[in-house]
């Protein structure tokens, strides 16, 4: 396995780089300006946009300014945003356990509902429970989650009265009633979420764990006389598990990333939404370090996944 | 309306015969804003009432609890001189005061200075190159240091400086600011300036503590760490700031005004969209204020039914309208489209503009798409009822389109659109993307096609369109249309800033990358003598006559279309005691909001 994680490792490298050179030409062909809303303010001369222009170094050629990014990058300064004049890790860093917390809540509820779901249905496949599940997973990933997001604001919030429906990230109370309060308003996006990423987990695990028993192993395990729930637990879902887990490992950037249009509507500050502002006012610098950690991770994140799977399924063997 | 006309009504106001508010609601028929009507009076001597439009209730400083306000833009940095739009402005105005503000009337309210500067109190030179200004005493910045006039002249220097690259040098730039003494300031314009109320005052004029920001002038500005931390004289004490998030302050104990502020707290919230603000103050009360309510005026109305809160109709110098394009948007010329050098085979004959002002359908547009959130208007910066043409008027006339078209010798081909020598009136017409823009095309739309005209709508998101990105043939800079549709802000209440649209050198093209002013390339050489006249007259009637003069030339040449007034909608719980203003910032007068204790 060394040999195979130093190859894997040295592969990343320059993928990486194909990575942010992409993305820094896309951007730089990209319509649009960081200092737009300045232009249509008459009190701004022209001169003074030109000097902000000039200043950000954003009239320099796209090759220049990309190793500029890169040395920079190297550095360890993730650059300075055109728009809030403010150190960009210092904007990630202060949404990052907004973030963490709740897109990651809601990655625990999906697989909380999603594992036993899945496994019983597969376990009395086409009895009740099965189509029952079959047709909610459907309509749960089918549904987009503005839609589901609205829907329960107008339930909750609105007919109710009984949830907030505007995330606030800094409540100033504390103890239990800080957590209350977090707990009240984190509700309906966390379901939301939860909800969208269970439904398809559901399937995948239903698939999977049909895939294992059929299997001649876990007949055998019956007719020894192993008690039913064990033949599920020990036998079925370790092995059935693995697709899974490398699914679940592929899904862990996504929590970085966010979920952009959940966080418009509950106006949660997170990473999502920092990135869909920066995109729409032309902040090169954040767009850029936002994305390049995001493609880190999913390298990163990919390898764990092959290096799980070989490690769960002894049939693997690393070339 | 012309000069001699003004001096008698301000005579009427002198003698008492005329109430003031009738003289401002009489400017502003002919497109004058309520503070350009104001300092009207103050120059010629008027006296200005104090009857306070409104009395502030709480009689003791806090326990209102907290303020908590919607921006669905957030605010993004909270330095005044560096500040993005209108939003971040507003966030630093939290911290940071001016000398003075504007009211919703259009008065000066004097907020760090002593009084406002009038002739009488020997504040305004009677030449009018410089105001002086008497600064209050016993203010002291968040920190404890006193506010002195050092502060005031440190804030020119800092933001003239062009290393420092703020947003409000303009206003900076072309003035001379001394000190007098400890507490009075003078400032010196290069020319007669009869509107003086740029410099230190409303949005652009907020002071910076020396003490803070001197290390970090020029080149170093944007390495203060004060730039998200501000230090200022106002209401509230920063807290915290996250960027496009969440703005947070407490009360300020030492605030400069007894009894205020009231709130122990503000919170500015920012981000999500206009309708999900306005339930959120309308409907569940979870916010006190939303900023902008960019909403249909059906949807407002029934999110109001809720009972928890109401909207604001402010009025504003906000004008939607219609550019006609005088230039060929489709032959290059040196590299160019649309250039002053060619001529748009259709709208350079006066018949067709005409006809096409003829084909909005204003009424409609206010009834049906804005309601109480804008009102149908032919006024750009001008009265409609001085004009003799009759056609001037707010008229929407298909039949009689037809006619003028028709005289002008435009028939009707076989597929029902005029022609004339080949060419067919074919037009395309192009906006920013927003729901109610996309409405406004299609009635406009609609009409045209019963008149012979075909109309291509585009639509351009709005970042693009209203950026001035050189590469870019989608900004409305470019112009690469027949027709453009926009709203253009009155963000200062002085008309030169807003005339300078149409003046000839202002004409947007290659040579200034697109970034003049005049966007709808209207070139009248009786248009550039009249504003030239205006920039050296120091009367400030003759003046004021001079624009009156010149906001007709576009509107009866046809060279622009106006719509819609757009007043400023804002929503706010029932039981909160605002001060709203069209003239400047929404929290220009922060510290006086406060909550009745029951509605009525």
């Amino acid at each position: 396995m060394g040999p195979y994680l130093l190859r894997r490792l040295l592969i990343a490298v320059p993928s990486l780089l194909g990575i942010s050179v992409v993305l820094f030409t896309v951007l730089a062909l990209a319509p649009g300006d960081p200092f737009e809303e300045l232009a249509t303010n008459p009190n701004v001369p022209a001169e003074v946009r030109v000097m902000l222009r000039a200043k950000f170094g954003l009239d320099d050629p796209v090759w220049q300014r990309y190793f500029r990014w890169l040395a920079a990058m190297l550095q360890g300064d993730w650059g300075f945003s055109f728009i809030s004049r403010v150190d960009v890790d210092t904007l990630i860093l202060q949404r990052v356990p907004v973030t963490l917390a709740v897109i990651g809540l809601s990655q625990l509820l999906a697989l909380a509902i999603a594992l036993p779901v899945g496994i019983i249905s597969a376990t009395r496949p086409y009895s009740v429970f099965d189509q029952i599940a079959n047709t909610l997973a459907f309509i749960g990933f089918s549904l987009p989650t503005f839609f589901t997001g609205l829907l329960l604001i107008l339930l909750f919030s609105i007919k109710l009265d009984w949830l907030p429906f505007v995330f606030r990230a800094d409540i100033s109370a504390t103890g239990w009633q800080w957590w209350w309060e977090n707990i009240k308003q984190s509700i309906m996006p966390v379901m939301v979420l939860g909800l969208f990423q269970g439904a398809s987990w559901t399937r995948y695990v239903r698939s999977a764990v049909l895939d294992v028993i059929r299997l001649d192993h876990v007949t055998t395990a019956r007719s020894k006389g192993l008690p039913e729930r064990t033949v599920i637990m020990k036998h079925v879902v370790r092995n059935a598990l693995i697709p899974v887990v490398t699914l679940v490992a592929l899904q862990m950037p996504a929590v970085f990333g966010g979920a952009i249009v959940t966080e418009q509507i509950f106006r949660i500050p997170g990473i999502g939404s920092l990135l869909i502002d920066a995109i729409l006012r032309n902040d090169t610098p954040v767009i850029m370090a936002v994305t390049f950690v995001f493609a880190c991770l999913v390298i990163f994140f990919n390898l764990i996944a092959d290096l799980l799977y070989g490690w769960l399924d002894p049939r693997i063997s690393y070339r | 309306m012309n000069e001699k006309q003004l001096r008698t009504l301000i005579e009427h106001v002198r003698e008492g015969s005329l109430p003031r508010r009738e003289f401002v609601k009489r400017l502003a028929a002919v497109g004058l804003t309520a503070p350009m009507a104001t300092q009207l009076l103050m120059h010629s001597g008027v006296a200005i009432a104090q009857t306070p439009a409104f009395t502030y209730k709480p009689t003791k400083r806090g326990g209102g609890g907290p303020l908590k306000v919607l921006w669905w833009q957030g605010a993004t940095n909270l330095q005044p001189h560096f500040a993005n739009g209108t939003k971040d402005q507003e966030g630093s105005r939290i911290f940071y005061e001016s000398l003075a503000h504007w009211d919703g009337e259009g008065n000066m309210v004097p907020v760090l200075a002593a009084e406002v500067p009038t002739r009488a109190n020997g504040g305004l030179s009677a030449d009018g190159r410089s105001v002086t200004w008497k600064l209050k005493r016993n203010v002291t910045w968040h920190d404890g240091q006193p506010f002195t006039a050092d502060d005031c002249v440190f804030t020119w220097e800092y933001a003239r400086d062009p290393a420092t690259a703020a947003i409000t040098s303009g206003v900076y730039k072309d003035v001379k600011v001394e000190k007098i003494d400890s507490h009075t300031v003078r400032v010196v314009f290069p020319k007669p300036t009869p509107f003086f109320a740029t410099t230190f005052v409303a949005a652009e004029g907020m002071i910076i503590p020396k003490h803070v920001f001197g290390p970090y002038a020029g080149a170093k500005s944007r390495e203060a760490p004060n730039n998200l931390k501000p230090i200022g004289t106002g209401p509230y004490k920063f807290v915290d700031f996250k960027p496009g998030d969440m703005v947070r302050g407490e009360l300020n104990p030492n605030y400069h005004m007894p009894n205020r502020p009231y709130f122990d707290t503000i919170e500015m919230k920012g981000g999500g969209d206009a309708v999900s603000a306005a339930r959120a103050v309308l409907q569940t009360g979870e916010y006190d204020y939303a900023w902008n309510l960019q909403v249909e005026d059906e949807v407002l109305k029934r999110l109001e039914a809720g009972g928890k809160g109401r909207a604001h109709i402010v009025p504003s110098g906000d004008i939607e309208f219609i550019q006609l394009n005088p230039t060929d948007p489709v032959t290059e010329v040196d590299g160019e489209r649309s250039s002053i050098k060619t001529k748009h085979f259709a709208f350079s004959d006066p018949a067709v503009r005409e006809a096409m002002s003829l084909l909005a359908d204003r009424k409609s547009i206010q009834d049906f798409i804005y309601g109480r959130t804008g009102t149908a208007t032919s006024n750009f910066l001008n009265n409609p009822s001085r004009y003799r043409s009759p056609n001037t008027k707010m008229e929407f006339n298909v039949d009689k389109a037809n006619a003028l078209l028709e005289a002008a010798g435009w028939k009707k081909g076989s597929d029902g659109i005029r022609e004339k020598g080949g060419k067919k009136l074919r037009f395309v017409y192009q906006t920013s993307v927003n729901a109610l823009r996309q409405k406004e095309q299609a009635v406009v739309k609609q009409a045209a096609q019963k008149a012979g005209i075909d109309l291509e709508l585009k639509s351009v998101t709005a970042s693009v369109f209203f950026s001035s990105d050189v590469a870019n043939t989608d900004t409305y800079g470019k112009f690469y249309a027949d027709m453009q549709m926009y709203t253009t802000t009155m963000t200062q209440p002085d008309p030169e800033r807003f005339m300078d649209q149409y003046v000839s050198w202002e004409i947007s093209s290659k040579l200034n990358k697109w970034l003049g002013r005049n966007i709808c390339r209207y070139n009248n050489p009786e248009y550039d003598r009249l504003f030239r006249a205006a920039e050296a007259e120091l009367d400030p009637v003759k003046r004021t006559a001079m624009f009156i003069q010149m906001n007709d030339l576009p509107v009866k040449d046809f060279a622009i279309i106006p719509l819609i007034s757009r007043p400023r909608v804002r929503g706010a719980n029932l039981r909160l005691q605002t001060q709203l203003t069209g003239f400047d910032l929404d929290f220009s007068q922060l510290q006086d909001w406060y909550r009745e204790a029951s509605v009525g």
